[in-house]
């Protein structure tokens, strides 16, 4: 109840210092008040956007582009994940592989995307794929590598074959390190969507920034961001509360 | 079903780790017969190897050379006839207290009003019947490995292999679970191969305890506990049985310091 409240008061106040400042800068105009939009014009710009329903078709687009990469990459990542963290072998391929190609940015691969997949839905979708992948992966292989010998083992001395151990134990010992990975894969799809979005896309919240920097609309460029950030903390509250529903035996009370 | 050999034969059985690259020898050839129904404790020095042993059982390790007869049968593995309670309880933390203690019987399949009468049962004998709801992380580390035994029992098995189960609490704790074992065990009459470095403890429990050397770990010396099945800590021929096994270890121990 309380942080809700002082939650919401810190909105307020920085939304209150926003006004403050471009309306001081209106009068006393230290930066062209037309790169400033003020919370006045960023409100009309989304009021206008949302009655002409484009608001709502590009939210859309982008949600379905995060939902369709992050899904394939996320049963990917858990198939492979999963097995990767079972087998002694795979892992002694998978490691070196990973380990080169992790620390490359992903961006850096986002013109071969377009390359391979042209600048249909099919690029943006493979792009968020791949880069939500290496991190699921790596965080969900690493969760399942730690679950407690000892569990096996008392399981094991309990009569569990080896598709017990991994439905019984290895599963629900590493959904807690799973559901982390998923996190991770959300936000750092809706991070990247953005990116894709503004090379060749004609939908999209990352296509509507950068249609507001076409049109000179500074307005418009502030509620993409803004939008793209409610969006984000509110999927992520949304994960949390599922967290904590399921995994409620982590805490003792 | 009544055998005519012992439970458990352990039979030359040898273990050395690679440390850096060179085999060091962690237990030296053990011969060890456990009757059918006997409570047999290692003792011995931390480090000589009777965890190793223990595993050895368990099916956990397999053994340099030599074998582990269950039965007349050779060990290769793990198995539901041999129940493990661990020094760290081992509980899965996502199940409940109900949900472990049945983990065994609902592997194998057994009707959900069977299993709940077998909870019911092993949890009244652990005393721990009001919290069957409750998750691991709620609970004391006493009542864990109480949880622990009830889940052991539950499942049934001849054997049950403890390694220093009750090492991790403390020793008002301890001696209430020590209590609780024997009363059990007068009960349940398992064949029970039981790990501790505490002496007292050994001589509270075992028919027999098994005094083992230091590193590496071989039979030192056997002493069989001819006391009365309910022990009196403070009787006379009790504290005489501490000393004397004392008085081994102490050797023991003393070699590791040299």
């Amino acid at each position: 109840m309380r942080t809700a409240a002082t939650r919401t008061a810190a909105l307020i106040g920085a939304l209150v210092v926003w006004a403050a400042f471009t309306s001081v800068n209106a009068r006393l105009g230290w930066v062209n008040p037309v790169l400033l939009p003020t919370p006045v014009d960023v409100g009309r710009a989304t009021l206008d956007l949302l009655r002409s329903g484009e608001l709502i078709r590009h939210l859309l687009t982008s949600l379905a582009r995060v939902a369709e990469g992050f899904g394939l990459a996320a049963l990917t990542a858990l198939g492979l994940g999963l097995l990767v963290g079972l087998c002694v072998p795979l892992r002694l391929v998978a490691e070196p592989v990973i380990e080169f190609v992790r620390p490359i940015p992903p961006l850096a691969f986002l013109p071969m995307f377009l390359v391979w997949f042209g600048l249909g839905e099919a690029s943006k979708i493979a792009f968020i794929g791949y880069t939500t992948f290496f991190p699921m992966f790596v965080a969900i292989a690493a969760s399942v590598l730690r679950v407690d010998v000892v569990l096996l083992r008392a399981a094991a001395s309990l009569g569990a074959s080896r598709a017990d151990l991994v439905r019984r134990v290895i599963l629900p010992a590493a959904l807690p390190g799973i559901v982390v990975a998923l996190r991770l894969g959300i936000g750092l799809a809706l991070f990247v969507i953005v990116g894709a979005e503004f090379m060749g896309a004609d939908a999209g919240l990352g296509h509507l920034i950068m249609e507001g920097r076409v049109f000179f609309n500074p307005a418009q460029i502030v509620m993409g961001a803004l939008v793209l950030g409610l969006l984000g903390s509110l999927l992520n509250a949304l994960l949390l509360t599922a967290e904590r529903r399921m995994l409620g035996w982590r805490l003792p009370s | 079903m009544t055998t005519a050999g012992p439970k458990i034969q352990i039979q030359g059985v040898a273990k050395s780790f690679s440390v850096a690259g060179r085999a060091m020898p962690a237990l030296a050839e053990v011969d060890l017969d456990v009757a059918e129904h006997e409570l047999v404790c290692l003792l011995g020095p931390s480090g000589c190897g009777k965890s190793t042993l223990l595993n050895i059982v368990a099916g956990f390790l397999a053994p340099s050379t030599g074998t582990v007869l269950v039965d007349g049968r050779p060990v290769n593995g793990p198995g539901p006839e041999r129940g493990v309670v661990f020094q760290e309880y081992a509980l899965f933390p996502w199940l409940t207290v109900t949900g472990n203690v049945e983990f065994g019987p609902a592997l194998r399949g057994r009707p959900a009003a069977e299993r709940r009468r077998t909870v019911d049962r092993y949890l009244e004998l652990v005393g721990l019947r009001p919290h069957a709801e409750k998750y691991p992380a709620q609970l004391s580390g006493g009542m864990k490995q109480r949880v622990a035994i009830a889940r052991a029992l539950a499942n049934d098995p001849a054997i049950i292999l403890m390694d220093e189960p009750f090492g991790a609490l403390d020793a008002q704790t301890r001696e209430t679970l020590q209590d609780e074992l024997s009363r059990i065990q007068r009960v349940e009459h398992k064949t029970i191969l039981f790990v501790t470095h505490s002496i007292r403890e050994a001589v509270y429990l075992a028919d027999r305890v098994v005094v083992m050397t230091s590193v590496p770990g071989r039979i030192r010396q056997v002493f069989a506990i001819k006391l009365p099945e309910v022990r009196d800590r403070f009787a006379p021929e009790f504290t005489q049985y501490e000393s004397d096994i004392t008085r081994v270890v102490k050797e023991e121990v003393a070699k590791v310091h040299e």
